[in-house]
């Protein structure tokens, strides 16, 4: 609230900057804009970016350091018994003292030392504030000051304020580069830290998960086990299910619509099938936990199969129905993209339209459909919700659909949910998995856009 | 001749032979057409079974059951000093009135498990209820009130008609609490009304309780942060890489990165939110600004790629006029190109925006999914959103959560509902053809 204020403070001080600024150069030129370099209104500007663009860099700087730099001054401000304490215990400390800090009760009684150490906290935020509204409301008079008095006929208002205005947009087309490597880097360094403590060829070919850690050394699977096989063979099956159930549904329907289909039916239809892809997964998730996976165990039992309560098969079905407009819309634009050409011939030589259809536009097409189905799957790999809500918990290497399977992103879910201490190779396995979940994605990302691309030139 | 007629022959054999085959491959034809069409279907059938089956199962949680109440609002159990003090007021034993009330109604309940039994037909919440109606009016002490007050879960459930009353002791409703609910039904003393604590309230433990609340205005501020973000940062992007960058290999490589990053798993966002905003930047948990910055990467590259789409479909004739005038190339494109993008912008905006709505994974792994009763109050503040709310409920064991959930995913759909038309619309009201 408090700093929305000062958002609103600098947006104010910016708007009179610009009123000034123009006013300001008309006046040295006694309202001859002619004899102005440009326009009243860019110097304006260059007035508001001065004393707007520094204030707001400070604020974005300052808001995301505060809280590291406030909890570091207050440890080190702890006496050193607690300083000494391991890393995982401090972090405990230290929500306790911010929880204090915030007025939230912990149950235990507080000591004194953290409820001194939650007040210094309160008493750095304050005067951190106040630090920061000083700061940022004198940056932003000095740079209105400051770019006032240079406001005369001759300067180049125009040119810089264009020139600004393109590094901010070249600085916003960074941020997707910014965003990747931050993916790689977050990823990467906690798997690193994973991979120290368990060796990556138990990781990648380890045939048991159980990530549970005991906390007496003599419990029965003291270790946790680390092994991704079973996970990766749950992955691919409900992934397969899923498959194959939105290859053929989409590839037929999009061949219907964009061969068969009369103008007045694909309106209506295309948008109706793609209101499947833009329901949320949760709501897919929801549908195959309580509807789907219910009714397959009532049929299961009716026929003599034993059907799990979370079969693999009931999240794939639900995955697949998700993914048909994905295949269909894009296997559409695939199937469009093939020249009529080769259409009017294959007719003109008395092919039928189904003919046409299987031995002339779908091998043309083909490239582009084995990409779209790439694309697909490795949608079908990342999603969660479905799989979380829907299948298993357990580990277990098999392949039978109608059993409990669990996949990467239901793991990475369970061992990230919850009150986590950072260190533990548990949380630090959710890491490794998303590392794995993202190369496999990418590889297949990349070569369905290769494929595609390629496909897309050969017509072009 | 002899030649001639050889290949009139020839022909007639393979016409013979074209004709024969002919039959089979209309009938190959009809069986193509067929799968294509009863593939439509499936797909078509899907949606409706979803729909149909999330509505059946969600409408009725728009009503709860309420039960009526005589309640005497004893002084001497609020206030037996006639203090008048809120703090007094405050912290008296509603509950006891409920119970005293509920004995007079049944004075046939004797035995201690069974009043306890009576006891729970009626919401915890009612307690909760007297007490807003005392502090509201202190007035009311000493009076006779009828009160509605929301039935426990399991009644509600009764009364829609989801569980039955089980043999004696099976079912959750024992054969004594469906008595009572009989008598009140005759006394007319139950009875369904419109459901406002769904749309009011936040989460809670008990079903009858919970509502929606919390969460949306969760989801608005989690949307706030991820449009007052996502839509400056998306359409400068498009601006430069379209109109101003040169082809070289830092653009390509943004470029690569755009459409790589369109396809990655959401799930790895919320890793990274995890690592970089929670543990290296130290912002707090559970907080729509998190949550915000996290959807905001997810769906900058899906408005990235919309508006360059829009802007490309600018034809080059206007930026040639404005350059002939004598416009710069920045004002040629903030001045003519941009405003005639802007609606394909927006559409694709509010496309991602819906997204980013019913985005769930991501925001799990940010701590969005604790248990929060309070309806937060700015975007620092610890908050759910609609979504991981339906999973947090369709989690829970109770059958009333069931109905809620369904009645949660209704609200959600029709969310998106009007983003999507409003995008339809706009693009139909905007749309230009040059």
């Amino acid at each position: 609230m408090k700093y929305s204020i000062l958002i609103f403070a600098i947006i104010i001080l910016s708007a009179i900057g610009f009123y000034s600024g123009r006013s300001r150069s008309s006046k040295t030129v006694n309202g001859e804009i002619r004899k102005l370099h440009s326009l009243p209104g860019y110097y304006g500007f260059y007035v508001a970016l001065w004393c707007g663009l520094p204030a707001v860099i400070i604020l974005g700087i300052w808001l995301a350091f505060q809280s590291s730099v406030v909890t570091s001054i207050v440890v080190s401000g702890l006496p050193p018994e607690i300083q000494s304490l391991p890393e995982e215990r401090m972090s405990l400390v230290i929500n306790d003292i911010i929880n204090l800090a915030h007025g939230i009760v912990v149950s235990r009684r507080p000591d004194e030392v953290l409820l001194a150490a939650a007040e210094h906290y309160n008493r750095l935020k304050a005067t951190g504030f106040l630090a920061l509204v000083a700061v940022v409301m004198s940056i932003c008079l000095a740079g209105l000051g400051f770019s006032m008095r240079y406001i005369n006929p001759a300067m180049r208002a125009r040119i810089k304020v264009e020139q600004t205005v393109q590094v901010l947009m070249i600085l916003c087309s960074t941020v997707a580069i910014f965003t990747t490597i931050g993916i790689v880097l977050s990823v990467f360094f906690e798997s690193v830290r994973f991979f120290n403590q368990i060796p990556v060829t138990d990781f990648l070919f380890g045939l048991h998960w159980s990530p549970q850690i005991a906390i007496r050394e003599d419990q029965v699977g003291a270790s946790g086990s680390f092994g991704i096989i079973p996970l990766l063979i749950g992955t691919l099956m409900i992934s397969a299910i899923a498959m194959l159930v939105a290859v053929p549904v989409g590839l037929m329907s999009a061949i219907y619509m964009s061969e068969y289909a009369a103008e007045g039916f694909r309106i209506v239809v295309k948008p109706l099938l793609e209101i499947l892809a833009g329901i949320p997964t949760v709501v897919y998730g929801f549908f195959a936990a309580l509807i789907v996976a219910p009714f397959l165990r009532d049929v299961g039992s009716k026929i003599g199969l034993d059907v799990s309560s979370e079969s693999a098969l009931a999240a794939g079905l639900v995955m697949g129905i998700m993914i048909i407009p994905f295949i269909s819309s894009l296997s559409d634009d695939v199937i469009n993209a093939v020249p009529q050409s080769l259409r009017d011939a294959s007719l003109g030589i008395g092919a039928t339209r189904s003919e046409t259809i299987v031995r002339v536009l779908l091998p043309a097409a083909l490239p582009g459909i084995v990409g779209s189905i790439l694309l697909a799957v490795s949608r079908a790999i990342g999603e969660t919700m479905i799989v979380v809500m829907a299948a298993g918990l357990t580990a277990r290497l098999t392949a039978n659909p109608l059993e409990a399977v669990t996949t990467f992103t239901v793991q990475i879910v369970t061992l990230l949910i919850g009150d986590q201490e950072f260190d533990s190779p548990k949380t630090l396995a959710a890491f490794a998995l998303g590392l794995v979940l993202f190369i496999i994605t990418l590889c297949l990302n990349i070569i369905a856009l290769y494929v595609v691309r390629r496909y897309r030139e050969e017509y072009e | 001749m002899n030649n001639i007629g050889g290949i009139q022959e020839n022909s007639g054999a393979r016409l013979q032979l074209i004709k024969a085959g002919l039959k089979r491959r209309y009938a190959k034809e009809k069986i193509f057409r067929t799968l294509g069409i009863t593939a439509i279907v499936i797909a078509l059938m899907m949606l409706t079974v979803l729909f149909v089956t999330i509505t059946k199962n969600g409408y009725s949680a728009f009503q709860q059951t309420f039960i009526r109440l005589k309640i005497t609002f004893d002084a001497s159990v609020i206030d037996p000093e006639h203090t008048g003090d809120t703090g007094v007021l405050s912290q008296a034993d509603y509950g006891r009135l409920v119970k005293k009330t509920l004995r007079e109604m049944f004075p046939e309940v004797k035995k201690r498990r069974e009043k306890r039994d009576l006891y729970s037909i009626v919401s915890s919440g009612a307690a909760f209820q007297l007490r807003k109606m005392v502090m509201d009016d202190p007035g009311l002490i000493g009076t006779t009130q009828t009160v509605w007050v929301p039935a426990d879960d399991d009644i509600d459930m009764l009364i829609k008609g989801y569980i039955k009353t089980g043999k004696e002791g099976t079912g959750r409703i024992k054969a004594d609490k469906a008595a009572w609910v009989n008598t009140l039904i005759e006394n007319r003393a139950i009875e369904k009304r419109f459901n406002f604590a769904f749309f009011t309230g936040g989460d809670s433990r008990e079903p009858e309780l919970a509502g929606i609340w919390g969460a949306v205005v969760g989801s608005l501020y989690t949307m706030f942060v991820t449009l007052i973000l996502s839509f400056p940062l998306g359409v400068a992007t498009a601006v430069y890489l379209e109109e101003f960058a040169p082809k070289n290999i830092w653009t390509d490589i943004i470029e690569v990165n755009i459409n790589n990053l369109a396809a990655v798993p959401s799930i790895v966002f919320g890793l990274l939110g995890l690592a970089v905003f929670l543990n290296f930047f130290g912002l707090p948990r559970s907080a729509p600004i998190v949550g915000g910055l996290v959807l905001t990467l997810m769906t900058l590259p899906t408005i990235i790629i919309a508006s360059r789409v829009s802007l490309q479909s600018v034809p080059p004739s206007i930026r040639e006029g404005a350059l002939g005038v004598g416009a710069s190339k920045m004002q040629s494109v903030m001045h003519h190109v941009l405003p005639l993008a802007l609606p394909g912008m927006l559409t694709g905006t509010i496309i991602g925006m819906a997204r980013a709505l019913g985005e769930t994974a991501p925001l799990l792994m940010i701590g969005m999914v604790a248990f929060i009763v309070d309806i937060p109050a700015g975007i620092f503040d610890k908050a759910t959103v609609l979504p991981v709310q339906i999973y947090l409920w369709a989690d829970s064991p109770e059958r009333a959560f069931a109905e809620r959930t369904s009645a949660a995913i209704i609200v959600l759909l029709a969310f998106l509902l009007i983003m999507n038309a409003l995008a339809v619309v706009l693009r139909k009201k905007f749309e230009k053809r040059w």
